[in-house]
């Protein structure tokens, strides 16, 4: 038998010993994965006090009771409701989304189609600044909103989304794969003017990326607690976000009720989980995508 | 007629700056602006006269004064947030490796690796501040994690964990880490299946042993992703903010070598409590702060700038 041989039938018998050991912490890792969440959909139709003793891990019938209670509840602490909450996120992200993704299309094809004098300084700069976390400059931000008097408005939220520099890296990486320039010169000898050749010649070739990135554009900014908690939550309490009617049952901690809490906690999550279960094929492959850049 | 087409180009190159234009006019006045505004008002006081607010130039009194100081705690948070950063991102890097071992070892398929993935990555994707709350929830003294846990027999203080300081800092730890080792395991898988079979194939012939094959091929190969993987997490990390502000607030006030402080207050948390703060007298101080934080990611990015630039004149 050669070397090779042996090291095969070597590794088959530690094969058979080891898989076993691999798949019981694959589905270890991955009960952990749900058991929180299924807690959270089973606490959510418990009464207050079958939620504080954890002998119930199958559902009862307190959801819409609970649902009720919820409502009540937030109108006596002057909370918006929850589908308030959730439709004043979908108003900020889905603008925010389509903004981020068709300009991060745009300035992507401004550096990869045409050349000018400053291509390669623009994109370097492009590159540069995409590890600047906003965090950093956030009292500046808020100067800006005020001087442009959209403190306390959702614009903030959105128009900032025009510039993503991550999301036009992606952009990039993807037209040098796949994007052919001759295209373009062939739309101009037809005739096409060059912004027209964007939208009906350029977009529709970049539709997988741009939905890829536009998924995570808009988890991310659906996602978002630290902007809005600084330029909403003070002013305007009406325009709170998801994420911003978390924290505000969570700091509105007098006669707390588990199971209505849960049941808040449930409806939160449950639209960008479906959304998830639905698109978790593409979503996988975007996150693969993102390790490949370097 | 060559010169024809010579000034057509031209002409063309026009539109790239057109097109580039709504995406810098909109990255000057959002993030340029701002960070150059936060960086002056790093050096300038506000005081409240009366009714107005007077603003004097300070230099680097802010500094002095808030940062520079014995006990500042723009050094505790910074320490706790790279200590919570480090608690979630070693566990997370070393369980993600094997998994990404695991997943593509050609010699022990696992079945049903598509639905691993999706199940693992799960957390990730489910907004921070929900997942944040959950476990706030099922940590109560009278919560379901603390209730089975007691019943399984771990000791649990009778005030539960979420007051006890280093307590929750393990968990909020544990937080991040459950949220994003799927992440790290899918874009490592990713790596991997990018290394040449034909590597794995020559190494087998030579009667390198699994074990080997990881070490002395898939390590040394995967090092950029891994570089990658370590700044984005740490840069991310030390933007932590949704957890420790939606799991117990900052925590609970714990006694540190003769120091009071909040067990899970991070940076962040540290600027946004003097950005929100009386009228904009602390803006001096938070924009300090900034400053701060800014020069340390600044610090960490350049250290991955460098790794990769060595990397690329080895070649």
């Amino acid at each position: 038998m050669s070397q090779m041989q042996i090291n095969m039938t070597q590794d088959k018998k530690k094969v058979k010993l080891t898989a076993p050991f691999r798949y019981v912490i694959c589905i270890l890792l991955c009960f952990l994965s749900i058991f929180p969440f299924y807690m959270m959909i089973i606490n959510g139709t418990l009464t207050n006090s079958e939620v504080q003793v954890a002998k119930y891990f199958l559902p009862k019938s307190h959801w819409f009771e609970n649902f009720k209670g919820l409502q009540i509840w937030c109108q006596n602490a002057q909370i918006i409701s929850i589908w308030k909450a959730m439709l004043n996120s979908l108003i900020i992200t889905v603008p925010a989304t389509i903004l981020q993704v068709y300009f991060a299309a745009l300035t992507a094809y401004a550096v990869t189609v045409y050349n000018f004098r400053f291509r390669n300084a623009a994109w370097a700069f492009i590159y540069g600044i995409m590890m600047i976390p906003m965090q950093v400059s956030i009292i500046g931000f808020i100067k800006v909103c005020n001087l442009t008097h959209m403190y306390g408005t959702m614009w903030p939220l959105i128009i900032p989304a025009m510039a993503a520099p991550t999301t036009v890296y992606f952009m990039k990486q993807y037209m040098e794969a796949g994007f052919s320039v001759e295209i373009v010169d062939a739309a101009r000898i037809d005739g096409s003017g060059e912004f027209n050749t964007f939208n009906t010649i350029a977009l529709p070739l970049l539709k997988p990326a741009m939905a890829t990135q536009a998924i995570f554009g808009f988890v991310g900014s659906w996602n978002n607690l630290y902007t809005p908690s600084l330029i909403l939550a003070t002013k305007k309490k009406e325009l709170g976000t998801l994420p911003l009617y978390i924290e505000a049952i969570k700091s509105n901690d007098k006669q707390r009720d588990w199971g209505q809490i849960y049941v808040a906690l449930t409806i939160a999550v449950m639209p960008i989980l479906i959304a998830y279960l639905v698109l978790s094929k593409y979503i996988v492959a975007g996150v693969a995508l993102g390790g490949v850049k370097e | 007629m060559k010169n024809e087409t010579k000034n057509k180009t031209v002409e063309y190159g026009r539109y790239g700056y057109i097109f580039l234009a709504p995406f810098f006019v909109i990255f000057l006045i959002f993030q340029f602006f701002p960070l150059v505004y936060t960086f002056g008002s790093a050096f300038v006081q506000t005081v409240k006269k009366g009714r107005n607010a007077v603003e004097t130039v300070v230099g680097l009194g802010n500094f002095s004064s808030y940062v520079f100081v014995k006990g500042s705690e723009v050094w505790s948070s910074i320490g706790i947030t790279i200590c919570l950063w480090l608690l979630n991102f070693i566990p997370q890097i070393l369980l993600s490796l094997l998994l990404a071992a695991w997943f593509t070892d050609i010699q022990c398929k696992l079945k049903g690796q598509g639905a691993y993935k999706v199940i693992m990555y799960m957390p990730n994707i489910i907004t921070a501040a929900s997942i944040a709350f959950l476990f706030n929830a099922l940590f109560q003294v009278q919560g379901t994690i603390t209730l089975l846990l007691k019943r399984m027999g771990v000791p649990i203080p009778s005030n539960g964990v979420l007051d006890h300081g280093w307590t929750s800092l393990f968990i909020i730890a544990f937080i991040q880490f459950w949220m994003w080792y799927g992440n790290t395991m899918i874009v490592l898988i990713a790596g991997i299946m990018g290394i040449s079979p034909s590597l794995y194939e020559a190494a087998m012939v030579d009667g390198a042993s699994s074990r080997q094959q990881f070490f002395k091929i898939t390590v040394p190969l995967l090092k950029p992703i891994l570089q990658f993987t370590m700044v984005t997490s740490c840069i991310g990390g030390l933007q932590m903010y949704d957890i420790p502000q939606l799991f117990n607030a900052g925590g609970p006030v714990v006694n540190y070598k003769g120091q009071q402080l909040n067990s899970t207050t991070t940076i962040v948390m540290t600027i946004k409590k003097y950005v929100e703060s009386g009228a904009g007298q602390n803006v001096g101080r938070a924009s300090a702060y900034s400053v701060v934080l800014f020069v340390i990611t600044l610090a960490v990015s350049m250290v991955f700038y460098i790794l990769t630039s060595e990397k690329k004149e080895k070649r």
